[in-house]
């Protein structure tokens, strides 16, 4: 695809900019102090028109444009759908839960589509450097929103340690490529593949899959890369939380597998291991981290870093299948956690007026429907058939068993279980009777955004349990297209 | 044609650090030793520019400084990545196999930098007179 008919291959990151530049644009022109809500509605409406735009590219015959730097095809779309849809789920939690007089809410709104663009290129991109730049759009503007209610203490120190240790980890990813351009002459992912086949592999490749993945593996918060989650999710507003417990990761997954598979499959023998490790770690050390907290968001936080670990063992298993799990199991994390997240901006509101376990103590009786769909979610995170969670978790397992990765299964089942019991914990606290002067008391009833992002999530929810098919083959197509589309699919698909 | 390994290519490097770290401890430790010390009131004190120092160095500034700072790098920045391409401007046509692309993608990120003025303007971040710019 040449001339002007390339700007199709980025349409949906072409609607976001137009949305997030008409923000910032009219923001300044609105009075003092009217209200901002419609320009979150303005973003739903960009945002919605970018969803339409990312399935309507399902029928582009896969390709690359503007000098091979963007690629679209199966697994581009399949990610971009699903960012759009987290973003979409989460402007609607927003425009729920936030008090019409909150300061800079204008700019919020323009932060989160900003943020969108720069996951959704992450997801296209084949040139490292335009995925560094992606990553980096999505970070700036997400460092912004974890610090979003200045006025708390909280907000600034969680926008602070996101910041340095974030900025820390995106200098590893660079120096990564950096080294990755030294050691084969390019920094499109297809062309290192190429360079990796031909030569002998010089020792600068390996110190700079290493960066890379020092790099990535901040960003979805796998252990020993984590520390920065639970202040930073505690800090942050909840229902941004739930959009950066979530787009970020699943952007910061797919360039993953584009780096593993696309770049270096080659070197398979090398990161396997690796992964294996990070995805045992992260596993372990959050569950055993949420085991002990008290505050629910930190909680959550934690649960965030087991699921990333989960999700790394789908990396290992070095097959079509596994490609196919990870991205399904994005899916389901994504809709269970924007959904809780956004019950908890509910209960707490904005400003987090709950915040630990017994807190949340009698929050059915209070409000059947906020209390059942957080149990819901709960039972969604522990896998439980007919939830998301189960097949997440099982078409994950049942990869990396193909693959012969049995101790890892093992492992996984065995923090699956340990995981049930905290989250268990929350569900038995949402039942029971709630005191006199129990703050759940003064939860309000759901505005109408905040129905609809919980009607979305619980309805992909439950689609993704009961009839997995669709979502999965849509998966499945997003890995094929992608093995095949790289020369070097061979170690990828004959497994 | 004499073959060495690639790294040696990094000794010039290594030579022009060692010589800069060289320098600079050598200078530091032979005005220490040559040099004679006598110390006055005048020569301890803080050095501010030659200006006599005065109040305390933990003051409160108008934040404004602050944002005029910013404003700054950002737009610096941003100018900067005009200068590469300004100076492959006449080869774009050749690159991009089309006579006009590098002309309007320049245009194109030009216009996102006014958009930027236009809000930092309407803001009141570059009224200095006004308290608009406290907010």
């Amino acid at each position: 695809m040449n001339g002007p008919a390339q700007v199709l291959r980025i349409l949906p990151e072409v609607i976001l900019t137009i949305t997030g530049v008409l923000i910032m644009l009219i923001e300044p022109l609105l009075a003092q102090k009217s209200s901002r809500k419609p320009l979150g509605w303005l973003a739903v409406l960009g945002t919605l028109a970018a969803l339409a735009a990312s399935l309507w590219q399902y029928q582009l015959p896969p390709g690359t444009a503007y000098f091979g730097v963007v690629q679209t095809d199966a697994f581009s779309v399949f990610f971009h759908v699903l960012l759009c849809g987290i973003v979409l789920a989460s402007l609607l939690a927003v425009l729920g839960s936030v008090p019409d007089t909150t300061e800079n809410l204008g700019e919020l709104f323009a932060l989160i589509v900003f943020g969108a663009i720069g996951m959704l290129l992450m997801t296209s991109a084949v040139e490292l450097l335009l995925v560094f730049i992606g990553l980096e759009i999505s970070s700036i503007s997400t460092y912004i929103m974890a610090g979003f209610r200045k006025k708390s203490a909280k907000g600034p120190e969680s926008a602070i340690k996101y910041f340095l240790l974030g900025s820390f980890a995106t200098a590893f990813f660079l120096y990564g490529i950096a080294l990755l351009f030294g050691a084969t002459g390019t920094t499109r992912i297809g062309d290192i593949a190429a360079a990796l086949s031909t030569g002998q592999v010089s020792g600068l490749v390996y110190i700079g899959l290493a960066m890379i993945l020092v790099g990535i593996s901040f960003k979805v918060s796998a252990a020993p890369f984590h520390v920065w989650t639970p202040d930073v999710y505690e800090g942050a507003p909840s229902p941004i939380v739930g959009l950066m417990s979530t787009a970020p990761k699943a952007a910061a997954f797919a360039v993953l597998l584009r780096i593993a598979y696309g770049a270096l499959p080659l070197l398979h023998a090398h990161w396997i291991p690796l992964l294996w490790w990070l995805a045992v770690i992260s596993m372990t050390v959050g569950n055993l981290g949420a085991l002990r907290q008290l505050n629910v968001k930190r909680m959550l936080a934690y649960s965030s870093i087991a699921h990333a670990g989960y999700l790394l063992v789908a990396f290992t298993a070095l097959s079509v299948d596994g490609i196919a799990a990870a991205s399904f199991y994005a899916v389901s994390y994504a809709a269970m956690n924007v959904g809780i997240f956004a019950v908890l901006s509910q209960a707490g509101g904005f400003e987090d007026r709950l915040t630990s376990i017994q807190d949340y103590r009698g929050l059915a009786y209070r409000s059947p429907l906020l209390g059942g769909v957080m149990a819901f979610f709960l039972i969604s995170l522990i896998g439980i058939p007919f939830t998301g969670g189960f097949f997440g978790k099982f078409y994950v397992f049942s990869a990396a068993l193909h693959s012969g990765m049995v101790w890892l299964a093992i492992i996984g089942l065995v923090n699956s279980g340990i995981a049930a019991f905290y989250y268990l914990r929350v569900i038995t606290a949402v039942y029971s009777k709630p005191a006199a002067t129990s703050p759940v008391n003064e939860v309000p009833p759901a505005s109408v955004p905040l129905m609809l992002t919980l009607f979305l999530t619980v309805v992909t929810t439950l689609i993704l349990g009961i009839v997995p098919g669709r979502v999965l083959a849509a998966a499945k197509a997003g890995a094929q297209t992608y093995a095949s589309v790289n020369g070097n699919g061979t170690t990828v698909a004959s497994r | 044609m004499q073959t060495h390994p690639y790294t040696w290519n990094y000794i010039p490097l290594l030579i022009q650090i060692l010589v800069a770290v060289g320098m600079a401890c050598s200078m530091t430790t032979f005005s220490w030793f040559i040099g004679r010390h006598r110390n006055t009131k005048a020569k301890l004190e803080a050095y501010e520019c030659g200006i006599p120092a005065e109040g305390d160095a933990r003051g409160r500034f108008s934040v404004r400084f602050y944002m005029v700072a910013m404003l700054f790098i950002l737009f610096d920045v941003e100018a900067v990545f005009m200068i590469p391409w300004a100076v492959i401007y006449r080869q774009l046509p050749h690159i991009t196999g089309s006579p006009l692309f590098g002309f309007w993608e320049m245009l194109v990120y030009l216009g996102f930098v006014v958009v930027g003025v236009f809000y930092v303007w309407k803001k009141g971040i570059l009224d200095w007179a006004t308290d608009k710019a406290d907010i």
